[in-house]
C-alpha cells in the first residue's frame, strides 16, 4: 500500500495560519493503514490547529472528516455540500487523494497534510519499508520474488554490484543488498540456475520514462 | 496514610495508561487544563506488558505538539509509581502543581473567556 508520513506540524501551521474556517480531510484507505492520514491524525491534526488559533488569540474554525478514498470520485463528492463553508482543506490523503480533490474542487485552496514516501509494507506497526516501485512491468518471477528496482539502490538488473558488504548496501549499512536477498531467495527455491541467465535490459517506458502514466480497461468499464 | 496532596487535581481513571492517546490528552488541553499527568506503573512492571512505555512515547509526541502550537511541552508529563508508592503519589501530584503554578493559567481557557485558576488542574491514572 502507499506509505505516507505525517507532515511537519510547523509546515501546517503555516499553511493555514492565515485562513479561518479549515477543513482536514482524512482518507480510510492507505494512510490510514500507516496511521498518517486517517480520521485518527486528522483528529489529532485538528486538536493541535485549533490549540494554536486559540493561543494565538485568532478565531477559527477546524473541523475534521474522513472519507472512504480520496483517490475515487463517488467518495469525494460527498464534500460537494460542506467544502464551500471552508477557506482550505487540509487533506492527510496521499499525494493522489490530494490531488483529486483539488481536480474536483477546482476553486479551493487544498494542501497537503502528509509527506506521502513509497509502495511498501507494514515490517511492524509503526516500521513500514519500501518493496515496490511501480515500475509498470514486473520482473518479481524472474528474481524470487524479490525485486531488485525496489530492493536494490543502484536499481540494478543483473547484482550484486562490488558494494555490498557482509549482505548490507553500500550507501547504507542497515540497507539489506536486495541482490544478496535475491541470491539467498533463489538458492532456497533451488533455482540459483537464473543468476546464470541475465535479466534481459528493461524497457524504462513503462515506468516513468514514459511520462505520466494510464490505464484503460475498457471490460470493466461502465 | 493520610497524606496531604493539592486538592485541585481530577483523577480520571483508566484500566491501563497504555489507553490514553495523543488526543485525549489534546482534547483535555483544548477544554482548558492548566496540566496533564500521566501516572502509570513502574517501567517493566505493566500489567499488559507495554501499556506504560506507549504511554510514554504519546505524552512525548504531545509534549512536541504543545510546544510546536506554543503551549509548552511542560504541561504534560509523564510518571511512574507503583500502587504500593503513595508518599511519592503526594510529591508528584505537589509537584506538577508547582511547575504548572508558575507556568500560570492555560492560554487557552483565558482565550475563550473562562476564568483563570490559580492553579493547575492535573489528570492522573
Amino acid at each position: 500500500m502507499i506509505k505516507a508520513k505525517e507532515k511537519p506540524l510547523a509546515e501546517i501551521i503555516d499553511m493555514v495560519k492565515d485562513f479561518q474556517k479549515v477543513l482536514i480531510a482524512g482518507c480510510d484507505g492507505c494512510v490510514t493503514v500507516c496511521e498518517a492520514g486517517g480520521f485518527k491524525e486528522a483528529k489529532v491534526l485538528g486538536s493541535a490547529l485549533r490549540l494554536f488559533f486559540t493561543q494565538e488569540g485568532k478565531q477559527a474554525q477546524i473541523d475534521e472528516l474522513s472519507l472512504t478514498r480520496q483517490c475515487n470520485k463517488e467518495y469525494l463528492e460527498e464534500l460537494k455540500e460542506k467544502i464551500d463553508q471552508y477557506d482550505a482543506v487540509v487533506s492527510v490523503a496521499c499525494g493522489c487523494g490530494v490531488q483529486f480533490l483539488a481536480e474536483m474542487y477546482n476553486n479551493k485552496i487544498i494542501y497537503p497534510g502528509v509527506d506521502t514516501c513509497f509502495l511498501g509494507v507494514t515490517d511492524d506497526r509503526g516500521i513500514y519499508s519500501e518493496r515496490c516501485q511501480a515500475c509498470g512491468r514486473c520482473i518479481l518471477a524472474e528474481t524470487g520474488g524479490i525485486c531488485p528496482i525496489a530492493r536494490c539502490s543502484k536499481r540494478m538488473l543483473n547484482g550484486p554490484c562490488g558494494g555490498s558488504e557482509g549482505g548490507a548496501c553500500e550507501i547504507n549499512k542497515d540497507i539489506p543488498c536486495g541482490w544478496e536477498l535475491i541470491f539467498h531467495r533463489l538458492k532456497t527455491l533451488g533455482q540459483l540456475e537464473r543468476f546464470e541467465k541475465p535479466v534481459a535490459p528493461k524497457d524504462w517506458l513503462s515506468s516513468r520514462d514514459g511520462g505520466p502514466r494510464k490505464i484503460v480497461r475498457e471490460e470493466v468499464q461502465i | 496514610m493520610r497524606l496531604q496532596y493539592p486538592t485541585n487535581i481530577r483523577i480520571i481513571e483508566v484500566p491501563c495508561t497504555g489507553k490514553v492517546d495523543i488526543i485525549h490528552l489534546l482534547l483535555a488541553f483544548e477544554q482548558g487544563v492548566d496540566g496533564v499527568m500521566v501516572v502509570g506503573c513502574l517501567e517493566g512492571d505493566c500489567h499488559y506488558t507495554m501499556g506504560n512505555l506507549f504511554a510514554k512515547k504519546r505524552v512525548n509526541r504531545v509534549k512536541e505538539i504543545l510546544d510546536r502550537v506554543g503551549l509548552g511541552g511542560e504541561r504534560v508529563a509523564m510518571y511512574n509509581l507503583s500502587s504500593g508508592m503513595g508518599g511519592r503519589f503526594a510529591e508528584i501530584v505537589q509537584e506538577m502543581t508547582d511547575r504548572i503554578r508558575e507556568l500560570g493559567p492555560s492560554p487557552i481557557r483565558k482565550a475563550k473567556g473562562g476564568a483563570a485558576r490559580p492553579t493547575g488542574e492535573v489528570a492522573a491514572s
